[in-house]
């Protein structure tokens, strides 16, 4: 076995400590940076909805700057962001190099996308539904936790699907700063020193992980829709 | 029980405004079951949701059991919109939920116990004959079920008030009737007073006590049911009856040339229409032999609206034109609507 891996992936196999760290880094910042990216996203996601022209709690000012907002983030690529947010990050991790300090600048770049997602998520609801809570006098946090987040969770976990799935692209590019992560590894290896088996590997462990996350979001979606 | 007082709604999007309900005032009284009939457009779904203030009217005020709605607070107006029940033509039951748990959502802070609430949500689900569906998902029931599962769900918090907004307009006949049925028992078992928004006549001949007919945001007629049946004052109401009576169709039979209202020298077409509630007298038999003249019915459509016939006969009439003349003044003496519709 040993052998059929060191023929096959001669660079890989000899540091394969370092090819666990690096996904371990990876894991790391994604489980970081995603979960306070769906705190915020959920937040952001739900205040748009509700302020909206027709929503119930209209509120043009609100709404008018989160999506003006949302908009400027989403626009800024992520390379770019990653650099502009350095003395931001600095100023706040105290570090704006290694996993921690990739962490600010994915969140950021996560926020506006997820916003996005659980927005529509959350337009799908029939708005019949939302009427006929109103009409039996549900308050509006009532509405937002029993029928916008309830009834629209298999959209919401769709939406934390993709964000994932884009959040596994951005750790990536926080190699550039030298977040650490897989991304890193196949450029300072696979790409600078061309050790082409060191990329193919790291593509490999990349898809394995899209696949879980599809795959259990996939089976999350079955048991939430009746 | 509810009382509109000058109730007006306009929506405007941009530069075009759309004048939902005008100037409205309407009284409903307690126990009955009201009809507000309008094709669509005419401003009924605007007018009903004034009600429970799902719309605010932007003049105008809206009294429900005493209470002026609009000038409660926010949370004065939710305790008392659990006073008032809706029901929607596409039923809106939540899809996630199962139908106890569509029925409990409304019992929320109702401060009873868990057990008291599927205690009540089973009472709930028997009253409207679906109790054995408790465990089942919205997406699994039919229309009608659906539809019943709504209506126990808005009876939760014992209202005094039914709103049916259009609801049995996505249901097949019979599910329609049976519905209907349900509604009229309900209005009898609780005392519950029920608004009913249709777009068709027959729902309002079957149920209501009283009915508004609507038109371009105007209500422009209004009475109890047999009254606007048997004398129609508006055009929209008269086109709104058409289509639930085979009355008129005698004009149509006369265009397209048909064998059955082919007519012989001297005879002439008559449409009687009754129009009082008290229509109980051998009327064509008696004109027949008192007149000496003929009468052959090419059709008779009657119908019991409210406990009292309605509806009236179409029939070739043979004989004298002396005679046929006397029995014409005869009937119109008895209150019944005579028309001349064709003659040779």
């Amino acid at each position: 076995m040993n052998e059929i891996l060191h023929i096959l992936l001669p660079n890989v196999s000899a540091k394969p400590n370092e090819i666990i760290d690096a996904t371990l880094q990876t894991v790391n910042m994604m489980v970081l940076s995603g979960a306070i990216s769906l705190i915020f996203g959920l937040i952001f996601g739900v205040i748009v909805v509700v302020t909206s022209p027709r929503g119930i709690l209209k509120n043009a000012v609100i709404y008018n700057i989160m999506d003006k907002l949302i908009n400027v983030f989403r626009s800024i690529p992520f390379v770019i962001l990653l650099a502009a947010l350095i003395p931001f990050t600095r100023m706040v991790v105290g570090t704006a190099i290694g996993t921690k300090g990739a962490i600010l600048p994915l969140v950021f770049g996560t926020v506006p996308f997820f916003t996005r997602q659980i927005e529509s998520a959350l337009y799908e609801v029939d708005k019949g539904l939302i009427e006929a809570a109103q009409s039996m006098g549900s308050s509006p946090i009532e509405i937002i936790f029993r029928v916008y987040l309830r009834e629209s969770l298999p959209g919401i976990i769709r939406g934390v699907q993709i964000t994932f799935i884009s959040l596994l692209g951005l750790t990536a590019m926080a190699g550039a700063i030298g977040g650490g992560g897989l991304g890193d590894f196949a450029i300072r290896y696979g790409h600078q020193r061309n050790q082409t088996d060191v990329t193919y590997a790291t593509v490999i462990i990349i898809l394995i992980m899209v696949s879980l996350i599809q795959g259990l979001g996939n089976k999350a979606i079955k048991k939430t829709t009746h | 029980m509810i009382e509109l007082k000058n109730i007006t709604k306009t929506f405007s999007e941009g530069n075009i405004s759309v004048h939902a309900v005008r100037d409205v005032s309407l009284v409903i009284d307690k126990g009955e079951i009201f009809g507000i009939i309008g094709f669509s457009g005419a401003g009924k779904s605007t007018l009903v949701r004034c009600i429970n203030l799902l719309e605010r009217p932007d003049t105008g005020k809206v009294f429900v059991d005493g209470k002026d709605l609009t000038a409660l607070k926010a949370k004065e107006l939710r305790s008392a919109r659990k006073k008032i029940g809706m029901i929607f033509q596409h039923f809106n039951l939540m899809p996630s939920r199962t139908v106890a748990g569509n029925v409990e959502y409304s019992l929320f802070g109702s401060g009873l116990s868990k057990e008291e609430k599927r205690k009540r949500v089973r009472e709930l689900l028997s009253l409207v004959d679906i109790a054995d569906k408790e465990n089942a998902y919205p997406s699994q029931l039919s229309g009608g079920q659906k539809q019943r599962v709504a209506i126990a769900r808005a009876l939760a918090n014992d209202p005094k008030v039914l709103l049916c907004d259009e609801a049995t307009s996505a249901l097949d006949p019979q599910t329609t009737s049976s519905i209907l049925e349900l509604l009229q028992s309900l209005n009898k078992k609780l005392g519950l007073t029920v608004v009913v928004i249709t777009h068709e006549m027959a729902v309002v001949k079957q149920i209501c006590d009283r009915v508004a007919v609507m038109e371009d945001g105007n209500v422009v007629e209004e009475g109890d049911v047999f009254s606007i049946f048997a004398n129609p004052k508006h055009k929209i109401t008269k086109d709104f009856i058409k289509t639930t009576s085979n009355l008129q169709k005698i004009e149509g039979l006369i265009a397209s040339g048909s064998d059955v209202a082919k007519l012989k020298p001297g005879e002439i077409i008559l449409r009687l229409s009754y129009k009082k509630a008290n229509t109980s007298e051998a009327l064509i038999s008696e004109v027949s032999r008192k007149f000496n003249i003929n009468l052959n019915i090419i059709y008779a459509d009657v119908e019991i609206v409210k406990d009292a016939p309605i509806g009236g006969t179409v029939a070739i009439v043979s004989g004298e034109k002396s005679d046929i003349d006397a029995a014409i003044k005869h009937l119109k003496c008895k209150e019944v609507g005579v028309e001349v519709i064709k003659h040779e």
